[in-house]
């Protein structure tokens, strides 16, 4: 059955004053040096370089850029939260390749710093692949149903037409994934599911998969709902308009990704015809002898607007149009889940109205029926709540990201002027 | 330069009008006439204005002119006329010469035309320039007059030039490669940034789309929705934004141009001075082989095989009389020769002496009108930049506010 949110535990989690700050111990950032985390695409440079330190007074470790941004990364997620309560603190990072004899693939590390009673040790780090992220989603659909889950990022790639090793698409996926459980992480259901526990924690997790499986067919943990046979009688007005949102939303989405392609398209066509320019303005240059130094000078000037828009092409590419696509998968998930309450009402109402017609089973049925009426308005209270919580921080989200493109095409014009 | 006309005379061209007539050949067709006012400016300053004078001229007019002073002054790297048709266009602007934007930029063109001629210290005194400026009626018979025409050297005989002279000026020669390469260079220029501006056009319009689809978006978000509308005006701005930013580099295109016509017409200075160094050397050879002739028939010996050699020898030598009669003949020529050789000598020494004086005059006005096209095109470039600053924190701004 699925399980009634559980409140926050209040007391167990040590006030920030006393926890060891999670970025003070260095041992464990170490970056690889061929990828070097960049900084959230959310923030001004400026702040990485100040001395930074936590509202109540404890300094940070401002040493690698990586620790103070993600620090405020993770600051700014709860705006809502109070900072005192967050107790959960998760990171993807140090992507490695591993070669075997049948397959090569990447894992992450993934960093864990709590003070909750749920966990064991203070500290956990762990390597998972995308497999493992795959399986947690999976578990989490099946374990808690009524919940919205967040998405991942695509887990099939057309071989050939994308490098599944290149720096900037191990990059792209890994920020995905780091998104993916900060989201879970900020959950106040979710991050407590035992599944999530276990991926965090677990030194060998597939021991423990295959456990899972074993003890699924046992102990029936998942609530199966029938897809078929019930139909709906009449939606709530507001799943209903949810719906519909989503419905648009995600039109709106595409176009915005699509229009978005389109404008790195035509800049990389305009890069193209640059490239030819600035370099006529040198054979020019070589003709002449008064001027040719403004030739030799405008050339140069077009050379660096061609780094910088090739520069702002890349961003786009890697920063904004990932997050669009995450959007848009949200968006499908959510449906998926509006899909499965509507079948829980129906099932709902299908079994309400067997039991009006069979007076006589009173006894069994009243509890069916209860089930059923429980689970619906579980569903409905959960998916509420998620609603809320999925447009506050899809509202942060793109306001981060439409500002942050806006703030590269600034980056990208201020270059130019300077040069 | 303080005789120059352009001191003592305002001249613009000030207006453009379509017309139709009849043209040479009785066949109804339509132009574009100019109107050129002149007034002359006076050297008290007391406000009174010297009334203006004004007669239209079309595009063909125009070109009379020019090819009348590139033949009567072929030692001036005379002034180039905007292009008759429009070249380099990128997709936007229409190739069509009655489109409003490209008569206008040849309005600028013809009056920029008039008052380098205007500014020049040779061109600007000569007569039928300044009819061309002043007198309406009978100016083209006035030109015909002259007969310049048949002063024009064929184009067939200055190609034979090229190829066959021996000793030209080094550096006449320099400066017809370089004028060569200069043209090369500036067309190639014309053409990627036609293609530039093509790119860059479609980059920009492609930020409408925003615009649009952020106003829809809007529609169905509660907190979002005002952020989202206000951006997505700004897009629409910004998509708007690269029309007049493409304007004003036409005219930036259009300073390019000049000079890459100008090139023809120092090309055409130095085919003038290959030509006449030609003559003086065919002058000079003809020259040469009288007086070889007349050695020849005056000692009897034949130097060199010649077929009137060889068949007097055959069919018998000429009486001492003929001879004394053909060598007198040729000592006629040889001093005609001889005069024209010293002549044309002149000529071309005077040719390369004015004419480099006027080349050196252009190279300075080039390097300066360059430099300044090119800070100008720089301005351009960063106003443009500033712009897309302000949308872009314009935008940012909406944003935040979500």
């Amino acid at each position: 059955a699925a399980s009634a949110p559980r409140p926050l535990p209040s007391s167990g989690p040590k006030s920030l004053r006393e926890m060891p700050h999670p970025l003070a111990t260095s041992s464990s950032e170490e970056m690889g040096p061929a990828l070097t985390p960049s900084p959230d695409l959310l923030l001004p440079r400026s702040i990485a370089d100040k001395d930074l330190s936590l509202p109540n007074g404890t300094p940070v470790d401002t040493s690698s850029p990586a620790s103070s941004s993600s620090l405020l990364n993770r600051l700014q997620l709860d705006d809502d939260l109070d900072v005192e309560t967050r107790d959960l603190f998760v990171t993807v990072d140090d992507p490695k390749k591993h070669v075997c004899t049948m397959e090569t693939y990447i894992t992450y590390r993934v960093t864990t710093k709590t003070t909750r009673a749920e966990f064991d040790l203070p500290e956990y780090s762990v390597r998972r692949r995308y497999q493992d992220f795959d399986w947690l989603r999976n578990k989490l659909e099946e374990s808690q149903p009524t919940h919205l889950i967040p998405p991942l990022p695509e887990k099939f790639v057309v071989k050939g037409v994308v490098d599944r090793f290149s720096e900037e698409f191990v990059e792209t996926r890994r920020k995905a994934l780091d998104k993916f459980l900060k989201r879970i992480t900020d959950h106040p259901v979710l991050s407590f599911n035992e599944h999530f526990n276990v991926f965090l924690t677990a030194k060998d997790l597939n021991a423990y998969k295959k456990q899972g499986m074993a003890l699924l067919s046992k102990m029936g943990e998942s609530v199966k709902y029938v897809t078929g046979g019930y139909k709906l009688r009449s939606r709530p007005l507001e799943f209903a308009a949810i719906g519909d949102y989503l419905d648009t939303f995600s039109l709106k989405l595409g176009t915005i990704d699509r229009i978005a392609q389109r404008i790195i398209k035509e800049q990389l066509e305009y890069l193209v015809e640059l490239r030819e320019y600035g370099p006529v303005y040198s054979t020019w240059g070589g003709l002449e002898v008064e001027l040719s130094e403004p030739l030799e000078g405008v050339s140069a000037c077009i050379g660096n607007c061609c780094t910088a828009l090739e520069e702002l092409s890349e961003d786009m590419t890697e920063d904004f149009l990932p997050v669009l696509r995450e959007y848009i998968l949200y968006a499908e998930s959510m449906k998926n889940v509006l899909k499965k309450r509507d079948q829980v009402q129906a099932e709902y109402e299908a079994k309400l109205e067997a039991v009006a017609l069979k007076r006589e089973d009173r006894p069994k049925v009243p509890t069916d029926v209860e089930k059923c009426q429980d689970r619906v308005e579980c569903f409905n209270a959960d998916l509420k709540a998620d609603m809320e919580r999925w447009q506050n921080n899809k509202r942060q989200d793109f306001r981060q990201l439409l500002m942050g493109m806006a703030d590269k095409n600034i980056q990208y014009y201020e270059k130019v002027c300077v040069t | 330069m303080e005789d120059c006309l352009a001191k003592k005379m305002e001249i613009t061209v000030s207006e453009a009008e379509k017309r139709t007539g009849r043209n040479a050949m009785n066949i109804q067709e339509t132009y574009t006439a100019y109107l050129i006012e002149t007034r002359a400016v006076e050297s008290q300053s007391e406000g009174q204005c010297a009334p203006v004078e004004s007669l239209w001229r079309r595009y063909s007019e125009f070109e009379l002119l020019r090819n009348y002073l590139s033949v009567t002054y072929p030692h001036i790297v005379v002034p180039p006329l905007p292009e008759k048709r429009a070249d380099f266009v990128w997709h936007k602007l229409s190739a069509d010469n009655m489109d409003p934007d490209f008569v206008e930029r040849r309005r600028i063109g013809l009056e920029n035309f008039l008052l380098r001629v205007a500014s020049h210290p040779v061109l600007c005194l000569d007569k039928i320039f300044y009819a061309f400026l002043m007198q309406e009626g009978g100016w083209k018979e006035m030109v015909n007059e002259t007969g310049f025409q048949l002063k024009a050297d064929s184009r067939l005989k200055a190609l034979n030039a090229t190829f066959r002279v021996k000793n030209p000026d080094k550096r006449f020669t320099e400066l017809k490669h370089y004028s060569d390469e200069l043209q090369s260079v500036i067309s190639h220029l014309l053409r990627v940034r036609a293609r530039v501006a093509d790119r860059l056009y479609g980059v920009y319009k492609v930020h409408g789309n925003y615009g649009r689809v952020f106003s829809e978006w809007s529609a169905i978000e509660k907190e979002m929705g005002d952020g989202l509308q206000s951006a997505g005006h700004h897009m629409d701005v910004y998509a708007a934004s690269i029309d007049d930013i493409l304007e004003e580099e036409e005219h930036y295109a259009d300073q390019l141009k000049e000079y890459l016509f100008y090139a023809e017409a120092l090309r055409a200075v130095c085919r003038k001075h290959e030509l006449m160094q030609y003559d003086l050397e065919m002058a000079a050879q003809d020259l040469t082989s009288k007086k070889q002739q007349c050695e020849e028939l005056a000692t009897g010996t034949v130097r060199t095989f010649s077929l009137k050699g060889m068949t007097s020898k055959l069919f018998g030598q000429e009486t001492p009389e003929q001879r004394e009669a053909k060598i007198k003949v040729l000592e006629e020529q040889i001093q005609e020769g001889e005069e024209q050789l010293k002549s044309k000598n002149l000529e071309g020494r005077d040719f390369v002496k004015s004419a480099w004086a006027d080349i050196e005059r252009f190279k300075e006005q080039k390097n300066h009108d360059l430099k300044e096209a090119l800070i100008s095109y720089a301005v351009m470039q960063i106003s443009m930049c500033k712009k897309g600053i302000q949308v872009w924190t314009n935008a940012k701004e909406c944003f935040s506010k979500m």
